[in-house]
């Protein structure tokens, strides 16, 4: 055993910036404290901004708005192909428009129970508050949302709730919603007062007394590394879900942004807290790149069953009505086929450890349509999900009209993420994360719809409004260039990092270490976790790295364009993000969320939460490459919503 | 499935290009488009060759990056993305070809990667509707007629690949472009920047060198998201109106 796991108790961490007083007037009374920059002196502060998803495009778009000078960094060709744009489902707002009895409280409500009472109350409630605000924000912009035929907006319902706030553009909320950001952000390019690094990838933080004070970043094209200078930094890169290899990310999303500041000082927030989306569709075989999610809309009208005996062979439609289990109805009778993403995961990986699973593999379980389709008819099933029927029918050559489609749990999102307070801020002063990126909202479990409103919330109106009170405390009057001593000493190492990776020259290919590490993570820190696996993927881990460090084979040069150096750097930092989420999982022996450990359940397979020791977000501090982190805790403080067994009984 | 496929290398932008021929085995009918191309890199790697450089990121169809022109067609034989094009649509022994978007508007980068950057400044001309962060009136104030609102989702739905130019035989942009004209032109936020929006981006798709429509309809033959030739008659349309409108002013 490794002695990472001999971690250390620090100092507790604790939130300074969200005001006293009652919650609903929190948000107005932080800003309101918050000093602000004189418009005229806004054009002297450079903010840098990476990545340009839902987060990244709305705050670079709007800090430009607001006359802060942008520099801002995608890897993609350009800011409108960033990650967010695969959300399907939709986006929810406490609009009430369908009298339904939702409220700011009720969404404010649902995502602490739903989050199984580990995120922070003060940041949830402002989320609730913001939302009504983006759906206006966006309709401004033109982002086309459903609408009925009075010509006002459609919506419908998620996973965890009673009420319909849910509001989408068909099954491609997530792109509709990240053109408008990204036709905003070129409007501010265009104006010149964003500059646009597209294919250039943030390999490091600059930090300088203390302060964030910029990024090392490599051109993808020409393989350049320059050094950026800022007097703010903020990180919109999304999340870490790829450490899995096969997850519904897009093959590029990486970890590396969040993770080099956190090796520069940031504190990393519950990186256990991965959210292991229900209904994917299943993989085929080892050559498998990616996996595909299937809206949790679907399971608005889809069943959820498998058959009620084991190694049922029999095809869907030769099983008759009473041999199937609906088990999510069965068990969970009030909210049925939509309770939260975590407990249908759990749920179907017990069907099919029970032997009861579906398809090759016996990994899978039946979402059909049959009874949908007899009730609205195929022409409204068509118009409602439409998309996903095709998408699902041209990657499996299955009719999903015709028989039920087969998903599978798989890796989505992670709630984990950097430390941050009210403010967006990191422990890093200067330092700010916004979006996935960041930790703060989801606590153990993230509800559908509510990665869009957490991005946009946090990109168009918080950071926006609390960065002012940052930069109007800090005016940096000294000017850093990229000469200075500390730049060239962060670039320097960058590049030696690189030349590194080069001048192995093994035997395996990056992709064969991923894959590895990946099926590590998914057996020993995926759905259920125990003490002994994690343990066991603790000790391995290091293993892997040592091996990485001695056969990567990365071939042609750092000076070109090199996919395969990229990966191979990306997963330079997996291997020790792996390292740190086992940690996490191994210390919190409860179950909460998506966080279950098999030792920690109730008598009926539910997750049992001790609050009593486990009532805090865990912020890790680095101390060196598998060198044993000091943990922070942030004690959660539950005055609004009393912390009760979740129920979806 | 064994395979034989010739694949467009060119080391950058400055290099001449040429196709180079590779034989993969081993493909199974359910592997997409690209995880072929996976194991062929994978076997060009441990060979101590150059893998293929190629675009890709979601894999589902979604984000736009992927761009290959297979056996002539953008995005292969299926109406899809090249990440959705699945190998269950070739058969055994067949010999694929394998080229990046050609259009001059396009440089290749390296290899099958190209230079997509002109779509993103014809947005930047006025494919925006101008709404800062703050200034949004509440969103049911004005009711959107669902037909107006399904016609501009039908044309936000473009992801930006860049088929419709690679498919065109004169390398037009014009169902791009108008896809976006006609996506915020026909909302009632769009109006006030209706006329600009479509003289500054046509003026800014003619600058980015791509060429003239001569409506052949290939663009909306390729097009992985079906956006319809429609789009760029309704697009002369408002371009007409635009400039009637601007020469009476």
């Amino acid at each position: 055993m490794t002695d990472y796991v001999t971690y250390t108790t620090g100092e507790p961490v604790a939130d300074t910036k969200a005001p006293e007083g009652p919650i609903h007037e929190r948000w107005d009374k932080r800003r309101f404290e918050a000093k602000l920059v004189n418009p005229a002196n806004r054009r002297k502060h450079t903010v840098i901004v990476v990545g340009t998803g839902l987060a990244g495009g709305s705050a670079g778009a709007t800090l430009a708005e607001q006359g802060y000078k942008v520099i801002q960094f995608c890897y993609q060709d350009s800011p409108r192909r960033a990650h967010s744009i695969a959300a399907q489902g939709g986006i929810n707002a406490a609009k009430n428009y369908r009298n339904d009895g939702d409220s700011v409280h009720r969404l404010f409500y649902d995502t602490v129970k739903g989050g199984d009472f580990r995120a922070r109350e003060s940041n949830v409630h402002r989320l609730a508050q913001i939302s009504v605000e983006i759906i206006d924000q966006c309709v401004a912009q033109g982002v086309p949302f459903a609408r009925e035929y009075g010509g006002l907006l459609d919506t419908r319902s998620f996973g965890g709730v009673q009420v319909s706030r849910t509001f989408y553009a068909r099954g491609q909320t997530g792109q509709q919603l990240l053109l408008g950001a990204y036709q905003a952000l070129s409007r501010q390019i265009a104006a010149g007062n964003v500059e646009l690094h597209p294919r250039t990838e943030m390999l490091d933080l600059i930090v300088i007394d203390g302060r964030a004070r910029g990024i090392v970043a490599r051109d993808l094209v020409t393989g350049k590394i320059d050094t950026y200078v800022a007097d703010a930094v903020v990180l919109a890169s999304g999340g870490y879900g790829n450490v899995f290899y096969l997850s519904t990310n897009a093959m590029n999303s990486n970890a590396t942004a969040i993770w080099r500041a956190h090796r520069r000082g940031a504190y990393f927030a519950n990186p256990c807290f991965t959210q292991i989306h229900p209904t994917c569709i299943p993989r085929t075989g080892d050559h498998q790149s990616k996996l595909t999610l299937m809206s949790e809309s679907l399971r608005n009208d889809g069943r959820i069953w498998v058959p009620k005996a084991k190694g049922d062979t029999r095809p869907p439609n030769e099983i008759p009505e009473d041999e199937r289990d609906y088990y999510l109805e069965r068990i969970y009778p009030s909210f049925g086929n939509l309770v939260p993403r975590d407990i249908a995961s759990r749920a179907a990986k017990n069907v099919c450890d029970e032997g009861r699973g579906v398809g090759p593999g016996g990994q899978g379980v039946y979402l059909d349509f049959a009874d949908a389709i007899k009730r609205m008819g195929r022409k409204a099933v068509e118009a409602k999900y439409g998309n996903l029927f095709d998408m699902y029918q041209r990657i499996t050559d299955e009719d999903p009209y015709q028989v039920p489609m087969r998903i599978y749990p798989a890796v989505h999102y992670t709630m984990g993420g950097l430390w941050v307070d009210y403010d967006l801020q990191t422990t890093v002063p200067g330092l700010f994360a916004i979006g996935e990126a960041n930790f703060s909202d989801h606590g153990a479990n993230r509800l559908g719809a509510s990665a869009l409103m957490q991005g946009l919330a946090d990109g168009y109106f918080v950071l926006p409004a609390t960065i002012n009170d940052y930069l109007a405390r800090h005016p940096h009057r000294d000017e850093i260039t990229d000469d200075h001593p500390e730049v060239q000493e962060v670039l320097a190492e960058t590049e030696d990092r690189l030349n590194l990776l080069l001048s192995v020259d093994g035997d395996r290919t990056p992709d064969s270490f991923h894959r590895e590490l990946g099926e590590l993570m998914w057996e020993f820190c995926g759905m259920a976790r125990t003490d002994a696996g994690l343990r066991k993927a603790l000790e391995r881990i290091p293993q892997i790295r040592e091996e990485f460090w001695r056969r990567i084979k990365v071939p042609g040069t750092g000076e070109e364009f090199n996919q395969s150096l990229e990966k191979a750097n990306r997963i330079v930092d997996y291997l020790e993000l792996a390292e740190l989420m086992c940690l996490d999982a191994l210390h919190r022996t409860e179950s909460c969320g998506g966080h279950f450990r098999e030792e920690s359940q109730t008598p009926d397979g539910e997750a049992a939460r001790k609050d009593d020791a486990f009532a805090y977000a865990a912020a890790w501090e680095f101390t060196g490459t598998g060198a044993p982190p000091v943990l922070h805790k942030e004690d959660l403080v539950f005055e609004y919503v009393h912390p009760t067994q979740r129920s979806y009984a | 499935m064994k395979l034989t496929l010739r694949v467009w290398r060119q080391k950058n932008a400055d290099a001449d290009g040429a196709m180079s021929t590779y034989e993969v085995d081993g493909i199974s009918p359910d592997m997409s488009f690209l995880e072929m191309l996976d194991v062929l890199n994978e076997q060009l790697i441990l060979a101590g060759e150059d893998p293929v450089a190629f675009d890709h990121d979601c894999r589902e169809g979604i984000c736009g990056a992927c761009s290959l022109v297979i056996n002539g067609d953008a995005h292969g034989p299926e109406r899809t993305t090249t990440c959705q094009l699945h190998m269950r649509s070739f058969r055994d022994g067949d010999t694929i070809d394998i080229e990046p978007w050609r259009a001059s508007a396009f440089p290749v980068i390296k290899d099958l990667v190209v230079d997509r950057s002109a779509f993103d400044r014809i947005i930047q001309a006025g494919g925006y509707i101008t709404a800062p962060t703050g200034s949004a009136p509440e969103a049911h104030a004005t009711p959107v007629p669902k037909p107006d609102a399904d016609y501009a989702f039908e044309h936000a739905e473009c992801i930006g690949c860049g088929a419709c130019v690679a498919a065109c035989p004169n390398g037009a942009a014009m169902l791009f472009t108008s896809a976006k004209v006609n996506h915020l032109g026909v909302l009632p936020q769009g109006a006030p920047e209706r006329e600009t929006r479509v003289l500054d981006m046509v003026a800014r798709m003619d600058e980015e060198g791509f060429g003239g429509c001569t409506l052949t309809g290939e663009c909306a033959t390729a097009c992985p998201k079906g956006i319809p030739l429609t789009s760029i008659t309704h697009m002369n349309r408002e371009w007409l109106r635009a400039t009637r409108k601007a020469a009476k002013r």
